[in-house]
């Protein structure tokens, strides 16, 4: 229990995953102008990587390893997760409206998320089994959600804010991302 | 020839990925702790990308329209492995220095990019000629930009102690420390940030200030984009599918009082 409590602050803060590693970094920039937008692309995140860290740490574990192909790993996990999104699209579309219409922008996003990838990609180097591995895409995934709050709370206090021409637009954005990831430095001085 | 060296030009300078277009932020700010890391990386991805564009190319008659992304991710993904295993096997050390990312070079949006905006519509030459100067550019971009961290952050270049050497040489600055966080994290952060500064302030051609515009389907801004111009062509396509709907109810209704009167 207490390793997995670890785990999940470990990935959540102290590596956190867009701050300190720079996956994700592309919607973390992209989608987090408003908070609502931010927190939706959170959830989404949250849920995906969740589920495909699941899937391919099963998919490792009863397929890949028994037949001697842990080789493969990189080509399989990329298609189970584009294939996933798609799956998750269509189920929450017939089955869960409201859910749906919450999450769905976000879900193309997400196959091109290098984040889902990468926390698969982590799971295996680890050495994780099914449940370490869920708890490490959960971790990981919500430390993704609440940069990209964050983020979009600050972005929303720049808009009043009187920049400097040359600085407007894409500059202050990573001068801010730069600032937060300098806060999240902070969390490496945990005793875990 | 002549084509082929453009492609080449045009890779490297004219719309260099990196500094021009903006594209696959994500390696360019992970592993450009030191200049031998960015060359390390920028070469795998040259590799990759040339060798990508070449596949992709001579498969583009044969790949139906429709499965043409997952088509190119499952080639894409492929080469990559061939070279992780390549590394493994040879050269070890950039194996264990890049680590994560170079698997993540699959999901680098200037290979699909590439194969979806050129490889996809020009000859088996052409396009291995653009793989080879987008390649180039990365790495000469990363490169670049790992030196310039390294040099900062920790007084050195491509490994070797400038700043201790300095040190020695003149006698002077020998409270002069390197600022440490420049290659941490924050440090990537803040060194995009001033590069893009820079661009903004001289209004150089780069996609963060809109003054440059690639041909990929989206649009291609992925600094400023990430999908947000997806979402919002969704929403504006559900609007559109709303108001249609109201309008379709608002009849409904008209007919609807047209029959009690």
């Amino acid at each position: 229990m207490n390793e997995l409590l670890m785990i999940i602050i470990g990935s959540a803060l102290v590596n956190n995953v867009v701050l300190s590693q720079f996956l994700g970094l592309c919607p973390f920039l992209g989608v987090s102008k408003k908070t609502n937008t931010a927190a939706g692309m959170g959830a989404a995140v949250i849920f995906v990587i969740t589920v495909s860290s699941a899937l391919c740490s099963i998919i490792y574990d009863q397929i890949l390893v028994p037949l001697d192909m842990q080789y493969l790993n990189t080509i399989v996990f990329i298609l189970v997760i584009a294939c996933l999104v798609q799956f998750v699209e269509l189920v929450l579309k017939k089955y869960s409206r409201a859910l749906y219409n919450a999450l769905g922008v976000y879900l193309p996003l997400i196959t091109t998320n290098c984040a889902v990838l990468g926390v698969a990609i982590i799971n295996v180097n680890k050495e994780y089994s099914l449940l370490p591995s869920v708890i490490n895409g959960f971790g990981t995934a919500a430390g993704f959600a609440i940069a990209i709050v964050i983020m979009a709370g600050i972005r929303e206090k720049i808009e009043h804010n009187d920049v400097p021409n040359a600085f407007k637009g894409s500059p202050i954005v990573l001068v801010t991302a730069s600032l937060m990831a300098i806060a999240f430095f902070g969390f490496a001085g945990l005793k875990l | 020839m002549k084509k082929y060296l453009e492609r080449v030009y045009n890779g490297v300078f004219k719309e260099n990925p990196t500094l021009v277009l903006m594209l696959g932020m994500c390696p360019t700010l992970a592993v450009t702790t030191s200049g031998n890391n960015g060359l390390y990386m920028g070469l795998t991805t040259t590799v990759v990308l040339a060798a990508s564009n070449f596949i992709i190319s001579a498969l583009r008659k044969s790949i139906p329209d429709k499965v043409r992304i997952p088509a190119y991710i499952v080639v894409v993904a492929s080469l990559v492995t061939v070279v992780q295993l390549l590394l493994e096997a040879y050269l070890p050390v950039v194996n264990e220095l890049l680590g994560i990312y170079i698997p993540l070079i699959v999901v680098n949006c200037i290979i699909l990019g590439r194969a979806e905006a050129y490889a996809a519509k020009n000859s088996i030459g052409l396009s291995f000629f653009d793989g080879v100067g987008m390649g180039l550019g990365f790495t000469l971009a990363l490169t670049i930009l790992g030196s310039f961290r390294e040099l900062l952050g920790a007084g050195t270049i491509f490994g070797l102690g400038l700043l201790e050497s300095v040190k020695k040489l003149t006698g002077f600055f020998d409270t002069v420390e390197p600022i440490t966080i420049f290659i941490l994290a924050p440090g990537a952060l803040l060194t995009m940030a001033i590069l893009t500064a820079i661009q903004n302030k001289l209004k150089l051609p780069s996609a963060t200030n809109g003054s440059v515009k690639n041909n990929i389907g989206c649009g291609g801004d992925c600094l400023q984009c990430h999908g947000s111009v997806c979402t919002s062509n969704r929403e504006q396509l559900a609007q559109k599918s709303e108001t249609s709907a109201n309008a379709g109810k608002t009849v409904g209704n008209k007919a609807d009082a047209g029959k009690v009167d």
